[in-house]
């Protein structure tokens, strides 16, 4: 039964159950849920589960990335089936994993971080009475050599305090719940393709999980339509108050970069821009953050600090920001980010 | 109206935080009241000063937090915004608590307020600078038993006293929502649902000396074994500092300052 990827560690790891949920499936999957699949093949044996019916395009990713089964919850409430916008309520989602992991016998189950998936995620350790770890980096078995009591259980590595301290916790219950950024790992389908089956679960709701009653629920357009997703990317170009509101030098040389465009809160409250990268924004861990008229505060360095590359562009030579960036440049970037761009497309064009 | 605001004491995030031991280091002198907190603390004092003067006059704003004796200052500053009552629970056995045997104490200090006068709102801020874990308030309405609205960018109570619901909308990534459900519930609000009050100078001074309740597990009658270490579903196995990044590599703009951004890009393969 179980395909246990060559890539991942012998020993105890590779026996477990991972249950991965998928955020998207009637679209399809974005790079946060295959990093998640990828992550979980290094444990054990993948399943997906959905709230709703898979796309075509989402099953032959899930059957790329070596996942042979997808749990689709058909959810109801005294006998009566339940759809629609109620679906997205955090109890609702809740009970519908905490079915499938019973059903699966998971022993993990994962979740991409958002502000609704890590509440989900913490109502389902409630209900199962599992531990809970969130916004994990990385994911592992413990070795019998290595953490004494620890091992065979499931360890979790986090970031912490701004990026300034890593943390590995051990999940002591039988089931862990586990968050996982963005970023974490590269997703990497399976050699050989395998074939995804959709299998139907039920789920009767408590009473309770539908006491909120959703009056009404807008999907808003994003500014950022055609540029990768701010949470996802693997660069992120942010412009901040230096921009005194024209974000277009970021814009070009987010473009360049193929980036995702991010400002700071104040930004965002001056209505430059849509989202806003900080602790209580959009955390970000790219592998290269650039910060445009961005000075640094303590707000935003929580939501970007764990950036592997840090670049910084400002007309103040003490700008904050530049204590903790790789590389700065101290001008108006008005004037240098239209010139790195340029710089850029020539090399693109240059590498064909 | 009675609305129980449930608070952290925490890191102040200037300060030099990390781990001993396998728990945060809480250095007295170096912690301050979650600011987010004090967004909960202004949504709550709001929700009561929209009331009729009646009601008004026999409302309740009560803050309760878990944490050591070094977390009055935090209950005190938020009397100086206007706050009734402040209640903490300390307990040894606290300790080493998980998510869950937090909020295990968190929701018995909620039911202990409740046996005495009924409680219609519990509310709190969208996260704890420290852990930015975001769970508590789901886990809070889980453990009590009541709706939530959580995330909310707005709050508004409505209906007569008695049958009251509670309406919030909330601004998630990429999707806005309006959620409405019956009183007593459970809330919890960004840092865009209002701007906190300053302190006025006569809250400060009564602040000085109004006390702060102290309340044990025993209090509560929840039994020590099940909060704290003995308790706790995760533990930290380790915990190191990152070493510090490199010292920064600084240019000057002086015509060609985005050549030089570019070439760092291409030579470290950014681009």
């Amino acid at each position: 039964m179980s395909t246990t990827d060559t890539t991942g560690p012998a020993g105890p790891t590779g026996n477990r159950t991972v249950l991965v949920l998928l955020d998207t499936p009637g679209v399809e999957l974005r790079s946060p849920v295959l990093e998640l699949i990828t992550l979980a093949r290094r444990v054990g044996r993948v399943e997906a589960v959905a709230l709703e019916s898979p796309s075509i395009e989402t099953l032959a990713q899930l059957g790329a990335h070596g996942v042979e089964t997808v749990r689709q919850a058909e959810l109801s409430a005294d006998g009566h089936g339940v759809a629609g916008d109620v679906t997205h309520l955090t109890p609702v989602l809740a009970e519908a994993l905490a079915a499938a992991a019973r059903g699966s016998d998971a022993d993990v189950v994962l979740l991409t971080s958002s502000f609704p998936n890590k509440e989900a995620a913490a109502r389902l350790a409630f209900l199962a009475g599992a531990g809970l770890v969130v916004d994990a980096t990385g994911l592992d078995i413990a070795d019998a050599s290595g953490e004494g009591d620890a091992a065979g259980v499931v360890v979790a590595d986090k970031s912490v305090f701004a990026g300034s301290w890593d943390v590995r916790s051990a999940v002591t219950t039988d089931l862990a719940v586990v968050v996982v950024r963005a970023n974490s790992v590269l997703p990497e389908p399976v050699a050989e393709a395998v074939k995804t089956d959709v299998v139907g679960f039920a789920v009767e709701l408590s009473a309770g999980a539908t006491a909120t009653r959703v009056v009404s629920r807008t999907v808003r357009e994003s500014s950022s339509s055609g540029r990768p997703a701010l949470g996802e990317a693997a660069v992120v170009v942010t412009g901040g108050r230096g921009t005194n509101g024209d974000f277009a030098p970021v814009v070009e040389l987010a473009e360049a970069l193929g980036a995702a465009v991010g400002a700071t809160r104040d930004a965002v409250y001056e209505g430059w821009h849509d989202q806003f990268v900080g602790q209580t924004g959009v955390t970000v861990a790219p592998r290269l953050y650039v910060g445009a008229g961005v000075s640094g505060a303590p707000h935003h360095r929580g939501g970007m600090q764990a950036s592997q590359v840090i670049v910084a562009v400002n007309s103040d030579p003490e700008c904050p920001l530049f204590e903790i960036s790789d590389f700065a440049v101290v001008g108006d970037l008005a004037d240098v980010l239209p010139q790195a761009a340029a710089v850029i497309r020539e090399h693109r064009e240059s590498q064909g | 109206m009675r609305i129980v605001v449930a608070v952290k004491y925490v890191p102040d995030i200037h300060a030099d935080r990390g781990f001993e031991g396998g728990r945060v280091v809480r250095r007295p002198e170096e912690g301050t009241l979650n600011e987010l907190d004090e967004n909960a603390v202004e949504a709550a004092l709001r929700l009561v000063e929209s009331l009729p003067d009646d009601e008004r006059a026999a409302s309740e704003v009560v803050v309760v937090t878990v944490a050591g004796a070094a977390a009055d200052s935090a209950v005190r500053k938020t009397y100086q915004l206007g706050v009734d009552r402040g209640v903490r629970v300390s307990d040894d056995a606290i300790a080493g608590s998980d998510y869950f045997g937090t909020v295990r104490v968190l929701a018995a200090a909620v039911r202990r307020l409740a046996d005495e006068a009924p409680v219609d709102l519990v509310v709190t801020g969208m996260a704890a600078l420290d852990g930015l874990g975001s769970v508590v308030p789901t886990l809070l309405s889980a453990e009590l038993g009541l709706p939530q609205l959580t995330l909310a960018g707005a709050v508004e109570v409505v209906g007569e006293p008695g049958a009251r619901t509670a309406r919030v909308t909330r601004e998630l990534d990429g999707v806005d929502e309006v959620l409405e459900a019956p009183l007593p519930a459970v809330v919890s609000v960004t840092d865009h649902a209002n701007e906190p009050r300053f302190p006025n100078f006569k809250l400060i001074m009564a602040a000085r000396t109004k006390p702060v309740e102290a309340w044990s597990l025993a209090d509560l009658g929840v039994a020590p074994g099940d909060v704290g270490d003995a308790a706790a579903r995760s533990r930290v196995l380790a915990a190191s500092p990152r070493p510090p990044r490199p010292e920064v590599e600084l240019v000057v703009d002086k015509g060609e300052g985005g050549r030089a951004l570019a070439e760092y890009l291409i030579r470290n393969e950014l681009v």
